[in-house]
């Protein structure tokens, strides 16, 4: 278990694909920068979109957790 | 005792809804067991795919436009006024224009989809858009003049109304300029937020070839940040800025804030049970359409079915019934890939979309059914 303190979590547990990595996005558009995102996904397009993204827009993808059902994304925001 | 039904808005699933109640429990309604109300903000009813075909200066917004008194069945009380107020615990209702409260047995939450460009700077004064009355007649008076330049198409966000129109947007431009010898002088841009050109991964792989073969550019990951309508760029929160002479975009949408202060759902989408369509946070509350999360696309088809459910259902619980009608996600879709061209998709929560090959029978079965929709809304098809 990590022991980052997220400044905001997204639940998107039980959303189909996109709707996972469109929730981060969203967030991180309101969000400042510095600040840790934790995205909770059930859904397994999520390990490859997410990572992608995250790269993409120049953010850090801090760790991702593996738990019993879902993966929990740590996400800073640039 | 009289079972209230209260159905909230006058789109196609509330529309369908309050016809297919009024069949379905006619003999309920005729002895006074029953009472459905559908309440509406706007006395008209309107369908917006007509709005994808105004740009091209091939409908008016008037074509989609009719009143709700017209379509809805006399059984049902039809209200012209603006629900401020849900009490999920007392099952009661406030309204703009009264004082005070409605009570009522079931709820159907069917309150569609706001645009909100607002959420992005500058958007508003910068960008164009054909998913609203005003938006689809301000862009036809730009589209029918711009003869040279960048014409991007910028998706922001999802989920937003109709997820094919971007596509088809683009499609039908591209083989509109081509027809009037344009095509040469006018650069065409799609961008859309995620990896590939369309959420639904096999669309976005049926789409990806058709936009290569046709010189449509594609910006993928492209998150719209800004727009400067001065410079006329846009800027994504990738990094990637753009330039166009015309901006046509999908903007941010959201539900209404009544759903978020009811405590249903955020950002005004009601939490549902996808099979049942039942809300997870209240007990006799349901939603369908574009209010409804379930993940399948903000389409008319998909209200269509799920209002069918809905009716079912709550007929069956009226009659001291189990409810057993369930939403298997069936969403059915035409998709115009030119003027005179379009695919057709079915799927559901089981089934991917297989697109069929682009057809002038499928693109005139489109427009058929744009002129047969008056049907869909008064529960006849």
């Amino acid at each position: 278990m990590t022991d980052i303190e997220p400044d905001d979590t997204v639940d998107a547990r039980g959303a189909a694909c996109p709707g996972p990595l469109m929730d981060l996005i969203g967030t991180i558009r309101s969000a400042e920068s510095g600040d840790v995102i934790r995205l909770l996904s059930d859904n397994d397009q999520s390990l490859t979109d997410v990572p992608e993204w995250v790269e993409e827009a120049g953010n850090e993808l801090l760790t991702v957790e593996e738990r019993d059902d879902h993966n929990a994304f740590y996400v800073e925001k640039a | 005792m009289t079972e209230h039904v209260v159905i909230v808005g006058g789109g196609t699933g509330g529309t369908v809804l309050a016809n297919d109640l009024a069949d379905r429990l006619d003999s309920e309604l005729d002895a006074g067991d029953v009472r459905v109300t559908l309440v509406n903000d706007d006395p008209d009813h309107v369908y917006k795919p007509v709005w994808l075909y105004v740009p091209f200066d091939k409908r008016e917004p008037t074509d989609g436009r009719r009143r709700l008194g017209e379509l809805v069945d006399d059984a049902v009380d039809l209200r012209i006024d603006r629900v401020t107020d849900i009490d999920t615990d007392g099952q009661r209702l406030r309204f703009r224009g009264a004082t005070s409260p409605i009570e009522y047995d079931y709820l159907v939450l069917a309150t569609g989809s706001t645009l909100e460009p607002d959420q992005i700077p500058g958007l508003a004064e910068g960008g164009h858009n054909y998913y609203s009355e005003s938006g689809a007649t301000d862009l036809r008076e730009e589209l029918l003049e711009f003869t040279e330049g960048e014409l991007v198409l910028s998706v922001i966000g999802t989920p937003h109304m109709c997820p094919a129109a971007p596509l088809e947007f683009v499609f039908m431009a591209d083989d509109w300029f081509r027809k009037r010898g344009l095509r040469e002088d006018v650069d065409i841009t799609y961008t859309y937020p995620i990896q590939r050109v369309h959420g639904n991964p096999h669309i976005a792989e049926w789409a990806q070839p058709i936009m290569e073969e046709r010189d449509i550019q594609v910006e993928t990951f492209f998150n719209a940040e800004s727009v400067d309508p001065e410079a006329e760029t846009i800027t994504s929160m990738e990094g990637t800025e753009l330039d166009y002479d015309l901006l046509v975009t999908i903007p941010p949408h959201g539900g209404v804030d009544l759903i978020e202060e009811a405590g249903l759902g955020d950002d005004g989408w009601v939490d549902v049970d996808k099979h049942t369509l039942e809300a997870e946070a209240a007990e006799n509350v349901y939603a369908l359409g574009d209010t409804a999360d379930t993940g399948v696309p903000n389409a008319g088809s998909v209200a269509h079915y799920q209002a069918g459910v809905v009716g079912q259902r709550l007929a069956s619980e009226i009659r001291g019934l189990p409810a057993t009608a369930t939403y298997d996600g069936k969403t059915l879709c035409f998709i115009e890939t030119g003027m005179d061209a379009a695919s057709f998709v079915e799927f559901d929560y089981e089934t991917p979309p297989s697109p069929a090959p682009p057809s002038e029978k499928l693109h005139w079965s489109k427009l058929a059914y744009n002129e047969s929709y008056w049907l869909t809304a008064r529960g006849l098809l």
